[in-house]
């Protein structure tokens, strides 16, 4: 079925489809239609879970902790502050190996109080455990979702999801999709059957203190996990794209990078406005490609290593560590062992469009970094 | 997968009984099955049975029973060396 529509009615169709027995959400703009839908599907009928309403995020979360921690599926969403409102429990989830998917909308921190997309909400919560995707079209929202239960769930990972994109940009925005039918879902997102439940009737504790003794293997369990997390997020790709024909890059998704001597390195938004820079830059002769990292943690340290052992690198960070530079930009250096060019660009929602993401090419030419239309234009 | 899990053992911090200062002995005399000592006990070491019978094996002695009884029917008693 063909349909137009926004981002986060298909993220709520997508989490309708994937069947979860517990909803817990709390609204928060850009995020609010995600969970207004599914508000919608239960009382209608039409899915048949459990909507918790809640006072907080943090409730929503930890509700969700709780419904997982029974064995069953489970779905929120959320963005900006109320992600930050959840950070305690989201370490937790990931601590207690619970595979909740979550979708978060980006959006800016306040003060001054913005509600337009950047990447800051979600890079604060890079070192809690959970797996974060960044997408770039509404077909890669509900693709992704569906893709996101059968990775988190997954033996070798068991750990929770975040799929991010950008508040309005794509939230608010209608675009085509395709939707498998319910049957074809179900066929590849069987039910959940959990490595480990609460049962009343077989009672355990779960999360009781552990001694010095025991908690770094624990910590290392889930590091080994994020690191196994790269093989099933790419045969689960594979095996989405047999089965319904598309793909999106599984880690990283690279265009015109063949013969490029220079690569873009950009997530969400920015990095599907920058297929059109490249494109106008490949017609005035430039050896330019495109690196849109899908995933962020685990972070693709071979894939990107690959890409940078053929080509420059100019990242663009939608967020910023203060003091430092841009989350991305530290990472890649990490892996790359040399400088590249880096540009902070589109905080608090400003708009970056294929022609600065040209002028930012222009600029790394001159070998020019910074915070693009603030220090360069 | 590895994440924790507890399973339940009897007393599985020892009896904790043994951490008491002061035991509390109920008076049957005076005692009229209330239950308030076994609404209040903090650590469910209170059975009802045909009186109030305290669990020596788990309770604390932290006086709740016995600061809630409304007849003084429970006596504190600093335990024996």
């Amino acid at each position: 079925m063909k349909v137009i529509d926004t981002a986060n009615n298909i993220a709520a169709l997508a989490a309708k489809m994937a069947r979860p027995k517990v909803v817990s959400a709390y609204p928060i703009t850009p995020q609010t239609t995600i969970v207004e839908r599914l508000a919608q599907y239960v009382e209608s009928g039409e899915m048949k879970s459990e909507y918790i309403r809640v006072e907080s995020e943090h409730s929503a979360m930890t509700s969700c902790i709780s419904a997982e921690a029974t064995g069953v599926r489970t779905f929120t969403a959320t963005s900006s502050h109320g992600l930050l409102l959840m950070h305690e429990m989201l370490h937790w989830a990931a601590l207690a190996r619970l595979p909740i998917v979550m979708v978060n909308i980006n959006r800016a921190i306040g003060p001054g109080w913005s509600i337009w997309s950047d990447c800051n909400d979600s890079i604060s919560q890079r070192d809690t455990g959970w797996l974060q995707f960044y997408c770039s079209s509404n077909q890669e929202v509900f693709d992704t979702v569906i893709q996101a239960y059968r990775v988190a769930e997954h033996k070798d990972v068991q750990l929770p999801i975040m799929i991010n994109y950008d508040g309005f940009i794509l939230s608010h925005t209608s675009m085509p999709a395709d939707i498998p039918p319910q049957k074809e879902i179900d066929d590849f997102l069987p039910d959940y059957s959990p490595e480990w439940n609460l049962d009343v009737e077989k009672p355990i504790t779960h999360g009781n203190i552990i001694g010095p003794e025991y908690y770094m293997e624990m910590r290392h369990d889930m590091h080994i996990s994020q690191q196994k997390a790269k093989k099933v997020i790419r045969d689960i790709d594979d095996e989405w794209n047999e089965k319904f024909g598309r793909n999106h890059g599984d880690l990283i998704e690279t265009y015109r990078c063949d013969d490029a001597d220079t690569v873009i390195v950009a997530t969400g938004a920015i990095g599907a406005e920058a297929h059109a820079s490249v494109n106008e830059l490949r017609e005035k002769g430039e050896k330019v490609g495109l690196a849109r990292l899908r995933v962020f943690r685990p972070f693709p340290r071979e894939e990107l290593q690959k890409i940078a052992d053929k080509a420059k690198l100019i990242v663009i960070d939608r967020d910023i560590s203060p003091g430092m530079e841009g989350a991305m930009a530290t990472e890649v250096k990490s892996v790359v062992g040399r400088d590249i060019n880096e540009f902070i660009a589109g905080l608090g929602g400003r708009d970056v469009t294929y022609k600065d993401i040209m002028r930012m090419y222009e600029l790394a030419k001159e070998n020019k970094n910074g915070w693009y239309s603030v220090e360069v234009r | 997968m590895k994440t924790t899990i507890s399973y339940p053992t009897e007393a599985a911090m020892g009896k904790t009984g043994s951490w008491r200062v002061f035991r509390p002995i109920l008076n049957e005399d005076k005692c009229i099955k209330c239950w308030r000592c076994w609404i209040f006990c903090p650590e469910g070491s209170i059975e009802r049975n045909e009186f109030p019978s305290i669990d020596y094996d788990f309770c604390k002695g932290c006086g709740v029973c016995a600061n809630e009884c409304p007849v003084k029917a429970i006596e504190m008693r600093r335990e024996k060396k």
